[in-house]
């Protein structure tokens, strides 16, 4: 009896110092990755407030500033035209999330709640669409925009990413639990579709609807093969083509801080954002995102 | 139904199928004109021989496009770099994220802090990290690189990542694609791992089960649905790999040795060495083709391995 008792204590002591031990481990590997996240981010913040001279004197990278100056900054808004770029980028954000989610909350009330001839035929046409990869005909939209005429333009940059089937998709399903007996009650009251969509639908599913218009912003902050074959123009470069510009000609190619400091500047708004809407973007992206 | 008989409502019924597809007419109208006017136009575009843009002249119809496609080196060597990428990448991201998805789980404090950290790397921009990252691998005059100095404390030699030896190329390459596609992953799999119900732990710890054992007969067959997706998706990003390229290694991909297919197909429609829409059209769909077998083989193998389950 004694000696059982003291075995078990013994055990459970064991099995404690292991608990201990594997948290550790775990911890460490945690860290670890966390470290390799986070280095990229610190390293351009250190570097983006080190002075030319000073950074091209270090032989041996220093991971901590001795004079801070925010010089760099100063000559990312007045060197290169960074500002440009992000009112640039703002703009195209802005108005094509508006449009792309006029374009989709339509069709999304369509296929969810109106009756027409030729419903499924035209909603299964929609979904293989999804298939189709924008590499596939980035081609002919190119040249489109081009014999238009609207190269160098917010209209050429804008118009072919303004609608996406797979928000249409996301949007439809959201759409359809709302209850069917309130629309039937709206129709009853004499109120329209349009004003059943707009004072019923859209309140109801704003979580699903702020989600779209999250990943959509992330996405049209940073996109940026299509703006790089529609803009040869500084003056309608966005955000990416921009620090392609300045890391290409901007700043002379040495000049490692003030690229930096640029890339904070560029970097910064979305990780606000981040930081802002955690997990409504976190949950957006499990349900939505692409990137992977 | 019934109802129909009666000539208003008959009427009514007709103003109602017109207006469903008024609500479809922006949607139809953007996707007719930029995906499925294109998807036509890209076949035509990829066998018509000799296309001029400028002239609007071609000289034939035939498969010339795809031949000379397959005969051009760069196209071989961005075939080459984007398999590479796709078979380093999409295998060590996902597994990778399925160990840190397993510890996030089974820890408490900062948990939170932690998911927050890791998913950063989503909501960057990859061309201005990318710049950030080749500064770290870079040897310079001036210095010889974040990267190089820690390789050397280890007993290494400084060797340039990124105008160096194509495998140290390739190797930042694939770490930084890493970086980039984790914070998807991760959440992925986090979530997929803290959806397990626990009863079957429960069970399976007083039938003391090894903790490998449990992850490998329990934990493992009720994710693979979830890692299933993940190599799937992981591989049709991967084989679209650009933008990561570019940032890296600047816009001139083929000088550095590095395009991939995508930067293949830009590199003919546009820049320095382009104005070939027409053999653009036929990399694009020969990409295509590539992308849609794996994932059909990929879609054949995971159904074959849940039956198995």
């Amino acid at each position: 009896m004694d000696n059982n008792d003291r075995l078990d204590t013994s055990e459970i002591r064991n099995s404690k110092i292991r608990g201990v031990i594997k948290n550790v481990f775990l911890y460490v590997f945690l860290g670890l990755w966390a470290l390799i996240v986070l280095f990229p981010f610190y390293f351009m913040i250190i570097t983006s407030l080190k002075g030319f001279g000073a950074y091209n004197s270090e032989r041996i990278p220093k991971l901590f500033v001795d004079n801070p100056t925010f010089e760099n900054y100063v000559s990312a808004f007045t060197q290169v035209p960074l500002a440009g770029y992000f009112i640039n980028t703002l703009i195209f954000t802005v108005v094509t999330t508006a449009l792309m989610m006029f374009v989709i909350v339509l069709a999304a009330y369509a296929f969810a709640r109106l009756n027409f001839k030729g419903k499924n035929v035209v909603f299964a046409l929609f979904l293989s669409l999804m298939m189709i990869p924008n590499e596939l005909v980035i081609i002919t939209n190119f040249v489109t925009i081009t014999n238009l005429g609207l190269r160098n333009t917010f209209t050429g940059l804008i118009l072919p990413s303004v609608t996406s089937v797979f928000y249409i998709y996301l949007l439809k399903e959201n759409f359809e639990q709302i209850p069917e007996e309130l629309y039937k009650a709206a129709k009853v009251d004499g109120t329209s579709d349009l004003k059943y969509l707009l004072r019923v639908m859209i309140p109801i599913s704003r979580p699903t609807i702020v989600t779209i218009i999250i990943l959509k912003v992330i996405e049209c902050w940073n996109s940026y093969v299509w703006p790089r074959l529609i803009t040869d123009d500084q003056n309608y470069f966005l955000v990416s083509n921009g620090i392609q510009e300045i890391r290409e000609n901007g700043f002379g190619r040495e000049n490692i801080p003030a690229m930096m400091a640029a890339v904070v500047v560029i970097s910064v708004p979305l990780i606000v954002l981040f930081l802002i809407f955690r997990n409504k973007i976190m949950e957006g992206v499990s349900r939505g995102g692409t990137k992977g | 139904m019934e109802n129909d008989k009666t000539p208003k409502k008959s009427g009514k019924a007709f103003l109602s199928q017109f207006k469903g597809y008024i609500y479809l007419i922006p949607a139809l109208a953007f996707l007719g004109v930029f995906m499925i006017y294109p998807l036509v136009d890209v076949l035509i575009y990829s066998f018509e021989e000799g296309y001029n843009f400028t002239s609007q002249t071609r000289l034939g119809v035939g498969l010339y496009n795809y031949s000379y496609v397959l005969h051009d080196t760069y196209f071989t060597q961005a075939l080459k770099n984007t398999f590479i990428i796709v078979i380093i990448t999409v295998p060590l991201s996902t597994g990778i994220a399925l160990l840190i998805s397993l510890g996030l789980n089974s820890i408490k404090p900062l948990k939170n802090a932690f998911q927050t950290i890791y998913f950063l790397p989503y909501v960057t921009n990859t061309l201005a990290v990318g710049l950030v990252f080749m500064i770290l691998f870079k040897k310079t005059a001036y210095t010889d690189g974040m990267i190089n100095l820690l390789i050397n404390a280890f007993g290494g030699e400084s060797v340039d990542f990124i105008d160096g030896p194509y495998w140290a190329k390739m190797m930042v390459m694939c770490i930084y694609t890493i970086w980039v596609v984790m914070p998807f992953k991760i959440l992925i799999l986090t979530s997929a791992l803290a959806s397990v119900n626990p009863v079957y732990y429960k069970a399976a710890r007083v039938d003391g089960t090894s903790p490998f054992r449990i992850f490998y007969k329990i934990t493992l067959p009720m994710i693979s649905p979830m890692i299933f997706y993940l190599v799937i998706t992981g591989f049709i990003g991967a084989f679209k790999a650009y933008s990561d390229e570019v940032a890296l290694f600047g816009t001139d991909l083929n000088a550095a040795g590095m395009n991939t297919l995508v930067g293949y197909v830009y590199d003919m429609l546009y820049g320095n060495s382009g104005g070939y829409p027409s053999y653009a059209s036929a990399a694009a769909l020969i990409l295509f083709a590539i992308v849609f077998t794996i994932t059909i083989i990929n879609l054949m193998l995971s159904e074959k391995t849940s039956i198995t389950q």
